[in-house]
């Protein structure tokens, strides 16, 4: 038995932050997606309705949101994955530390390549005069 | 010192497994998510010219073929049970009394069900030539 209180997989240290970022994307994702449902439906409604609301998903501001959202989105799945593996893979609680910086590093990886792409595309239509 | 409740007992017999099957629903919602969501920002904001191609024309051409329809429908069922599913964890977390646990979680639920039922409707009754329109907002094939 420790003396002194250790972290366990939840609590304390990597396992807790991981937790907390995982309860932070999601409850993020879940807001942005009742914003989607919403706004894709309005393709029901007239072509114009829909693209004059998308448009605005292509200004810079919102261009630069999106890279945060699909951050977001990165780290969740990722994690989500790890999560599974803790649950059902033997081995999983012991490698959970590890696991947790193969996420960030696949999510980092994942944006990096994104993001020079995205904006790329943002600021093209925007010196493009948007539309 | 503060006494907390046993954290494994459950607010009722009944509902112990209710929630077992809750549990491994998020766990296998999310490893289809995992290829839907992933596969729907790839194909949307990474293909071509990503979010700068996005309009009416672009969903247009997607949702004629059968399969971006059934993949968007099951995205939009899947993640909506999943997200709402874990916002009532976290309500169920947070909230301190048994009323606002309620009327939150009631709410989340209520939320859900529209909006599965509006999308669903719009993936499947969708339109790509609606002849209201005019015409340079269409794709190109509506042309006659
Ligand atoms: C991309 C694939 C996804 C995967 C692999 C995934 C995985 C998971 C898993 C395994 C959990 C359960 C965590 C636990 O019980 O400890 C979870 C929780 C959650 N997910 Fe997802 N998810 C995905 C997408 C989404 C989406 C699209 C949303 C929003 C609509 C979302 C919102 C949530 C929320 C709010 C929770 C509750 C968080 C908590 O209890 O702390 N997830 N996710």
């Amino acid at each position: 038995m420790p003396t002194k209180p250790t972290g366990t997989l939840y609590r304390g240290k990597t396992g807790m932050w991981a937790w907390v970022l995982h309860r932070i994307t999601g409850v993020a994702i879940f807001f942005f997606l009742l914003v989607h449902v919403l706004d894709t439906a309005l393709v029901r409604l007239s072509p114009e309705a829909y693209n004059e609301v998308i448009a605005t998903y292509k200004t810079p501001v919102i261009g630069f949101a999106e890279l945060g959202l699909v951050a977001a989105v990165l780290y969740h799945g990722l994690n989500g994955v790890r999560v599974i593996l803790i649950d059902f893979w033997s081995k999983g609680s012991k490698y959970q530390v590890a696991m947790f910086w193969i996420v960030i590093a696949l999510a980092v990886t994942t944006l990096a390549i994104f993001a020079p792409r995205h904006i790329a595309n943002v600021l093209s239509h925007m010196s493009e005069g948007g539309h | 010192m503060v006494t907390i409740e046993t954290p494994r007992s459950p607010r009722s017999r009944k509902s112990a497994n209710r929630e077992k099957l809750a549990w491994l629903f998020m766990r296998a919602s999310g490893v289809i998510l995992i290829v839907l969501v992933f596969g729907h920002l790839y194909i949307n904001l990474f293909t071509g010219e990503g979010i700068k191609a996005i309009d009416f024309a672009f969903v247009a051409g997607k949702w004629a073929d059968p399969f971006w329809q059934v993949w968007d429908t099951a995205m939009l069922w899947l993640a909506l049970i999943h997200g709402t599913n874990g916002m009532r964890t976290l309500v169920n977390d947070y909230s301190e009394r048994e009323r606002t646990r309620k009327i939150l979680n009631t709410s989340l639920w209520t939320v859900c069900i529209l909006l599965v039922i509006l999308g669903t409707l719009v993936t499947t009754t969708f339109d790509p030539c609606p002849d209201t329109s005019v015409v340079d907002a269409l794709p190109q094939f509506c042309n006659k």
